[in-house]
This record gives C-alpha cells, structure tokens and sequence, in this order.
C-alpha cells in the first residue's frame, strides 16, 4: 500500500477565550490521497474552516498534528495554496500582477522571466481570465476575482490546493459556471484538493468523497461519503440520475437528522427585552423546543 | 399693453435654447460649484469692509479690502522694481567687467551677488522652501517610525504616550530649546545654510511629525487579515512584506497624514519664522509689526491673505498626489 499523501491525524484545537479555552476540534482524524477532490461539510460553527487553516499552517492545532507527505506541517506555505472566501486580491495590483506576485515568489530562482511570463499566463488562461490581465480587482466581477484568486493558488504549483468556502459569495448561476471550471481543470491537473463547503450539490457534484463533520464545539469526523460518480460529472445529466441523487440524500440526512443544527441564542438579547416578555414568551418557547 | 409684454407675463412654451436648457439640467452643479462660493466670499468682503471701518488702532483705522488689494498692488510693484534694480546692477558689473578684460586680458573679472533686500515674493517662495525642507524630513522620519509602529503592537503601546505627548506641543514651546541646540551643534565656519533656517526646518519637522506617525501606524496595523494570510502563504520575506504588501495597503492612510502634517507644517512655520527670525512670510509679517507704518497692518493682512492661499494650495496638491498614488478611490478625498 502506498504511503498517505496526506495525514490528520487526532488534531484537536482549541482557542483561547475570556471565558477559558474553547474547544473547536476534538480528535479530527484524516487520510487524503494524492489527487482526491475533498469536500468538508457541515454546519456553520462546526469547525471546517478550522480543519483547512490547520492544514494550510495558518493555525497550529492544540494537539495533534498534519503529515504532508510524511513531512510535518509547520507553518503556511505555497505547496498548500490556499483559494480564499473573499478572493484576497491585493487592491492595488492588476489581476496579472496579483499571479506574477505569487509566480515570483515561489520560483524566484527555478524558472527565467520568460518562463515565467508564460506560466502566468497560462494559469490565467485556464481560469478563462486571459481577457482582464491588466484589471484590477475593483474592475471585475465577484466571479471573476474568484478566478483569478484559483489563478493565483494554481500557478504555486500547490501539492495541496485548500479552498475555503470558494464560491460562498457568489451568485448561483456563477457559482455553477465556476464549479464547471474547476471540474475541468481538476481533469487536467489532477490536484488533491481540500474545499470548504456548505452546498450539498456543490459537494457531491465535485468530489470524491464528502467529509460530514460533526457540529461543534467539540466537533470532529461524523461521517464520509464515498461519491463514485463517473467523470467527467455534467450536472443536468447527474440530475436525473438516483445514483446522484442517494449522494444527496445521504448528506441531507446527516445534517438535517443526525446533526440538527440547535441555534443557541445568546443569553444577553432576551434580558434586554425583558419589559415585552409577555409578547415574545411564545417565540422563546419555540426555539427552546428546536 | 403691447404684444412683447404680453408674451414675457405669459411665456408661451417655446423649446428652450441649448444654453438654458443646459443651465436648468446643471443648475444645481453650478451653483454648488460658482455661485455659493461667490457668494460667501462676498459677504465676507461686505463685512470685512462695514466693521474695518470701525476699529481704529494706534496705527490708523483696520484696513478694509481696497487697502488690502492697493498694497498687495505696491508689494507687487516693489518686487518688480527690486528685480529691475537687480538686473541693472548685473548689467553695470557685466559691462564693468568686459571693459577691464579689454583693456587688460590678464584681469580676472570679480562677480557680486546683488545685496538688495528680499521682497515679499522672495519671501512667499522662502516660506515654500523651508516648509517642504521641513516637511520632507519630517516624513522621512515618520513613515518609518509609523511602520514600525504599527507593525508591531507592542512598540504601538510603548511609542503611544509618547506621541499623544509631544502632539500637542506648541512650536513657539520648542523654538528656543532647538534655537539653543542647533547654536551649539551647528558650528561650521562656512554654513550651506543660515542657523536660523535650520531652526526653523527643525521645529516644523517636530510639530509636523505626528499626523504622518499616527496615520501611518493606524494604516499598517488596520491591514487586512485576509492579505496577511496571503503574504503568510507566500512565506513572503519580512522586507517584501513590507514593501509589497503593508506599504500599498497602507498608502492611502499615509497619505492622509502626510496631507494632514503639511498642513500644520505650514501654520507651524509662519510662527517659526517670526521668533527665529529666519527670511520668509513669518518675518516679512514681524517686521512689518515692528515697522509701524500706516501701510504696516494691510501689508499684514495681505501676508495672511497669502499664508492662506498658499496653506490652501499646499493641500490642494496633496490631495492630487492623494488621489494619484491611492488605489482606494473610496478613501476621503475631501
């Protein structure tokens, strides 16, 4: 059996508070093969961010800890890129500049200038972004900064490619055209990636297996879901299909059964209002019950 | 009754000319822009003018805006008159000179410098050059300190009570200490600059420090998280992150300081010059003061009629500058 390209293994994270440490992670256990596509699901609060930022270095777990290819993990670095939520373009750069930045850091010394122009550009071609090279972020669409930011991850030439939420911001009609690319560059690349998500049709079109995590504080690994649906995946034709659709089903059932989410409401908000009890006694009561 | 008059008491709708129509669709643009300016300067003149007439003083009565705008004339011509005086004494030493050399090629031709007395203009143009002197290196001190500052919020919460102390220091405080240090320290036999210049670029770097320190520090350390993270992912060296990321990011508050400090370099500086005594608007004002003449006081307020046209100015191009180097178009360009 080959060696796990990548390892969580028992991480556990808790951050500090006023009101003493809160426990986020408790015994996250993970084996990631190289080239998976990894989804991370589960309700907001639940700790799925945390897993990536401790697997991009940018948090240290409490315990425990991340094997990347039998190295550990100390610290972030350009072989975990990662693809942030709200994009994270530098302002005042032009989208060609955002990449040539990241280009220029990491083979500062391994590739020419000409090398280099070329690889820039190819990463902005293959997120179909070659058009709006000299654009600065403040010029283009919420999709298209998304794009440049995978531009930007990709030309690290990452062994690791961490999404964090990458399409959470953006409508539903350009989020499913940026699925599609990214399903077409998966194809040529074949990167492992790790994605934050709280789509269910987001996850089970795009990966290889779903990671359901429990809710937290305290959360760790609820369950996985093998999705061995054949590529490439077009989402009208997996539609109809029921293999799809019991993918689907199995998730919904995990978060919406399994996990009900409890919203817990702060305690400070009701006292403030305690003048209007009699009024609002009967909404109280009913989210006690749910 | 005729029919012209008849038409103006019930206009017939005609379709308006170009020039009207454009004034009814920008016409509150305009106004904003010309008229209500126009107007408030206007009034000020009406009453500036109404209670002038009023104050007498031990130098005749305050003066109005005509006496204002006669001596700004005879300040003008005074200038002129200098430079003519100037260039005739260059002419009669060039002639001078090429006399001698013909009548003996040996002779090496002497030149002076005219020694005339600078005029109001030469002064408004000494003011500039010590205030930007001033100002410059005041911002080659602050935007360092201010990085460093916020880069870090443990030298933030050392440096903070210091600058919350000095900020507020008045100029005419520092003056004599940095009057007493550079006499002591600045000892040279053939000066670049005058000790009285130096005095006064020293205090208006002291007071004009802080805006930029503070600006500066509260732009680097209000970096956003998410542009740390990228920079961290990177492993982007400690001078790269700096000059790439927190410098560009912070540029807009740099700026904002640096607008803010020329500003109070400029008002530090009038009173600078007048207690150093250092050539420029400040003394032009003191010894215009001093003088006492019946010209003397609309001679001064022709000086802070300047002064303010010219602190004006100073922060009109900065905000050019401003507008020009910041990639937040959203930031206060006011």
């Amino acid at each position: 059996m080959q060696p796990v390209h990548l390892e969580l293994t028992s991480v556990d994270m808790e951050f500090p508070t006023p009101k003493g440490p809160f426990c986020a992670l408790k015994n996250v256990n993970l084996k990631i093969d190289k080239g998976e596509f990894i989804s991370l699901i589960g309700h907001s609060g639940c700790g799925k961010s945390t897993v990536l930022n401790i697997v991009a270095g940018l948090y240290e777990a409490t315990r425990g800890g991340v094997l990347l290819d039998g190295r550990e993990v100390r610290g972030p670095g350009p072989e975990r890129a990662v693809v942030f939520q709200n994009h994270s373009l530098l302002p005042w750069l032009t989208v060609w500049q955002n990449v040539e930045l990241a280009v220029d850091t990491v083979f500062k010394r391994t590739k020419s200038k000409a090398e280099k122009k070329e690889w820039i550009e190819h990463n902005l071609n293959l997120v179909h972004m070659d058009h709006a090279m000299d654009k600065r972020p403040a010029e283009i669409s919420g999709g298209m900064k998304q794009r440049v930011g995978i531009a930007r991850a990709l030309a690290m030439e990452p062994e690791v490619l961490l999404m964090d939420e990458p399409f959470g911001a953006l409508d539903a009609l350009t989020r499913a055209h940026l699925q599609d690319s990214l399903m077409e560059i998966q194809a040529t690349l074949k990167n492992t990636v790790i994605m934050v998500t709280h789509d269910v049709d987001e996850a089970v079109l795009l990966s290889d297996r779903i990671v359901m995590m429990s809710n937290g504080p305290a959360a760790d690994v609820g369950e996985i879901s093998h999705v061995d649906l054949e590529r490439p995946r077009d989402r009208l034709v997996l539609a109809d299909k029921p293999e799809y659709n019991h993918f689907r089903h199995q998730v919904l059932r995990f978060l919406y059964e399994k996990q009900v989410k409890v919203e817990t409401i702060p305690a400070a908000a009701p006292a403030t209002e305690s003048e209007n009890v009699d009024a609002d006694s009967e909404d109280k009561t009913t989210d006690r019950v749910a | 009754m005729t029919a012209s008059t008849g038409t103006k008491a019930l206009p017939t709708p005609t379709k308006p000319s170009a020039l009207s129509t454009w004034i009814s669709e920008n016409s509150g643009a305009a106004i904003r822009a010309v008229l209500l300016p126009l107007t408030g300067i206007f009034f000020f003149l009406i009453l500036w003018s109404a209670s002038a007439s009023h104050i007498v003083t031990s130098l005749g009565k305050f003066p109005g805006p005509a006496d204002v705008a006669t001596q700004a004339m005879t300040l003008l011509q005074e200038h002129r008159d200098e430079r003519a005086k100037a260039n005739a004494f260059y002419e009669r030493q060039e002639a001078r000179n090429a006399d001698r050399v013909a009548k003996d090629p040996s002779y090496t031709p002497k030149f002076r410098q005219y020694t005339g007395k600078p005029t109001f203009i030469d002064q408004i143009f000494t003011s500039l050059y010590t205030v930007l002197m001033g100002f410059f290196l005041a911002s080659l001190i602050a935007i360092p300190l201010g990085i460093v500052i916020g880069l870090s919020e443990k030298l933030y919460a050392a440096a903070n009570p210091l600058i919350q102390l000095f900020k507020p220091v008045s100029p005419l405080a520092w003056l004599p200490l940095v009057t007493m240090v550079v006499s002591a320290l600045y000892v040279s036999e053939n000066p670049t600059f005058e000790k009285s210049f130096v005095t006064s670029v020293i205090t208006v770097m002291l007071c004009s420090l802080w805006p930029t320190v503070l600006n500066t520090a509260v732009g680097v350390s209000a970096i956003s998280p998410d542009l740390l993270n990228v920079s961290r992912v990177l492993r982007l060296g400690w001078f790269t992150h700096v000059w790439k990321i927190v410098l560009p990011s912070a540029m807009p508050m740099i700026f904002t300081g640096l607008r803010l400090s020329l500003g109070v370099a400029w008002m530090v500086l009038i009173a600078a010059e007048m207690l150093a005594q250092n050539p420029g608007l400040g003394k032009f004002v003191w010894d215009e003061f001093q003088n006492g003449s019946s010209n003397s006081l609309a001679r001064i307020m022709t000086a802070v009629l300047v002064i303010g046209a010219v602190g004006y100015l100073l922060d009109r191009a900065m905000l050019g500058l401003l507008r020009t180097v910041s990639w937040d178009k959203s930031a206060s360009t006011r």
